[in-house]
């Protein structure tokens, strides 16, 4: 009996203690946050920004919101639900902007009108979707589209090297693709696959890193992603060029290294924009340092007229 | 008068023998692989995100640069979440149980609610996270906040709180009550003062084993919505947050292998939680335990 009491005493205390612990962390860093602002800015814009999106995008979204939180009192968030599963809350209206690794699909379009929800396309940068192969592959340096289509579609044959150019070897290719939810797969289904089946054989998976692991453990592997992957590994695996041309910033950014250089978006809410004031200067903070972030983290900035139309569409949405 | 034949005895002795032991050799295999896979994930975990382990990892938001990324939004994000899980589940949980232990009748119908209960416990998370979804988040309306992931969580884990606690009060022996019963004292005397104080130990191992379960689920938090990029605390249980398993996921998911240290790092802070939380369990078990 007394230890039944002793016992709801202390959970009770307990409770009360780390609770009130919370409460005063949550009041200090508010506090902190509104020492060091004070003065930077005169007119403070306050409220808050939701975003959700592609997870190749996130990581410019990341060191964008890192700098803007450091100097600005608006609060954003942003999700990492893909490509496909943020467009599906922008629908619902659930966020204000939507972060995309490949253009809006029609039907998607076509919801979003149905919710009437006005949105505007912004491009954030480049990237550059990297085919790659084991760096001990020392066969297939260059591969034109016919050849990738060759090698990716499904024909129901168990696909070798060699059928691709008879010197190569009589191998079996192993695949590695992101999996079919993200929008890099989505793009490369667009222009390369065109709606075909890919190859039944392939290992798909949402976790870029396991599709490194793969190329860099098989001689006979071949895999795609996006360029940042490539970049943070390009001592183990080498990536292929595309009709004699290699990716790089600059064959990236010029479009010269087609058809796999992708333009990576992000979608906002017209009203949002319009009406949230911490939504367009948000915004406005993106579109101005896109490019340096976008460089900062492994990706291509686009031509700076890029950044200069979506800043006049954004005025001209305000 | 000879009871065994010790010829045939003798005759079956050694296969009998190399069986038992093939079977020990096997059951040990089982064992040394299973900790031989925990021990193979300490050290890579601890080796790699270890270094990474300081003041400055509690302190910080996520970064984009590996060395001045933290873990702070992510912690406190977690610890708010049980804030809202703990009481929601234990309450409803331990009501529960004590309604279909102890006043509900033997029939049919409480039968079948049992059953079904038994049932929820093997429930995918994602299905909770769904259901959290269209509920909480959409229908009232309550956002990716830390009361709509709260409630969320609350749902997956009642049913193991029902069930450890169901088999809690049914081991308190029945004698015990009835002779509460026997001095005049009514069902909630009996209950309050007899039966929860010798299944509190049963409950709240059970409580805190499902919180642990709770605090490193992910799946159900993507499908709510929960974001991970986000640069301030919650102030209250209507602001968004992230949480700890989410900033881990996306850390490892990132290219550059720093942040796979990173994601050690977090891995640790989170591994850390779950052994307090698991050692609060066995520490409350010991001191309340009674015996009949």
């Amino acid at each position: 009996m007394k230890n039944w009491k002793y016992f709801m005493g202390t959970a009770m205390l307990g409770s009360a203690l780390i609770l009130g612990a919370c409460g005063d962390e949550a009041a200090e860093s508010a506090e902190g946050t509104d020492t060091t602002d004070t003065g930077s800015e005169e007119a403070v814009v306050e409220g808050s920004v939701v975003g959700d999106g592609s997870s190749t995008v996130a990581p410019i979204l990341e060191a964008l919101v890192e700098e803007y939180s450091a100097q600005s009192e608006v609060q954003v968030t942003v999700g990492v639900s893909g490509t496909g599963g943020g467009f599906e809350k922008f629908i619902a209206g659930t966020t204000d902007f939507s972060n995309a690794s490949r253009p809006i699909k029609e039907e998607e379009a076509a919801k979003l009108e149905a919710a009437g929800i006005d949105f505007t396309e912004f491009l954030l940068a480049y990237d550059g979707l990297t085919v790659v192969v084991n760096s001990e592959n020392d066969w297939a340096s260059d591969l034109t589209v016919e050849d990738l289509k060759k090698i990716w579609v499904e024909d129901g044959t168990t696909k070798m090297w060699s059928d691709i150019n008879p010197e190569w070897p009589e191998e079996e290719i192993v695949f590695y693709s992101p999996g079919s939810d993200s929008g890099t797969y989505d793009y490369f289904n667009e222009v390369i696959l065109e709606d075909a089946d890919m190859v039944s054989a392939a290992t798909l998976s949402e976790d870029d890193n396991i599709l490194v692991q793969g190329v860099q453990g098989d001689v006979n592997a071949i895999g795609f992603f996006g360029y940042a992957h490539y970049l943070a590994n390009q001592d183990t695996i080498s990536a292929v060029s595309i009709e004699g041309v290699e990716p790089n910033n600059e064959t990236i950014e010029s479009g010269e290294y087609s058809p796999l250089s992708r333009p990576l978006y992000t979608y906002a809410s017209n009203a949002a924009i319009a009406e949230n004031p911490a939504v367009y200067d948000f915004m406005k903070y993106v579109i101005e340092n896109a490019g340096a972030m976008a460089e900062a983290v492994g990706y291509v900035s686009a031509p700076q007229e890029e950044y200069d139309a979506d800043m006049e569409a954004l005025e001209a949405l305000k | 008068m000879r009871y065994m034949n010790n010829e045939a005895v003798m005759k079956k002795m050694n296969s009998r023998k190399i069986v038992n032991l093939i079977f020990k050799g096997i059951f040990l295999f089982a064992t040394i692989l299973a900790l031989m896979t925990l021990a193979v994930l300490f050290y890579r975990i601890l080796s790699q995100g270890i270094g990474y382990l300081s003041w400055d990892f509690f302190n910080n938001f996520a970064s984009r640069f590996p060395e001045k990324a933290g873990i702070k939004a992510a912690l406190i994000g977690s610890i708010w979440l049980m804030a809202v899980v703990a009481p929601v589940s234990m309450f409803l949980g331990i009501g529960s149980a004590i309604y279909l232990e102890e006043y509900a009748k033997k029939n049919k119908i409480n039968d079948f609610i049992r059953v079904n209960i038994s049932n929820l416990a093997g429930v995918p998370s994602v299905v909770f996270g769904l259901l959290g979804l269209t509920i909480f988040v959409r229908a009232l309306a309550l956002g990716n906040s830390v009361l709509a992931a709260g409630f969320t969580m609350s749902l997956l884990i009642l049913p193991v709180i029902i069930v450890a606690s169901q088999e809690a009060i049914r081991a308190v022996p029945s004698e015990v009550r009835a002779a509460s019963y026997g001095m005049g004292a009514t069902k909630w005397q009996t209950i309050t003062r007899v039966v929860l104080p010798s299944a509190i130990p049963g409950i709240l191992t059970g409580s805190i084993l499902a919180l642990s379960r709770a605090i490193g689920e992910t799946a159900p938090l993507v499908v709510i919505g929960v974001p991970v990029i986000i640069q301030f605390l919650p102030s209250g249980v209507f602001d968004t947050f992230t949480a700890l398993p989410m900033q881990i996921y996306d850390w490892a998911k990132r290219p550059q292998a720093d942040f796979q240290n990173v994601a050690s790092a977090g891995i640790i802070v989170l591994m850390s939680v779950l052994l307090l939380m698991n050692s609060v369990a066995i520490l409350i078990r010991n001191k309340f335990q009674k015996r009949y």
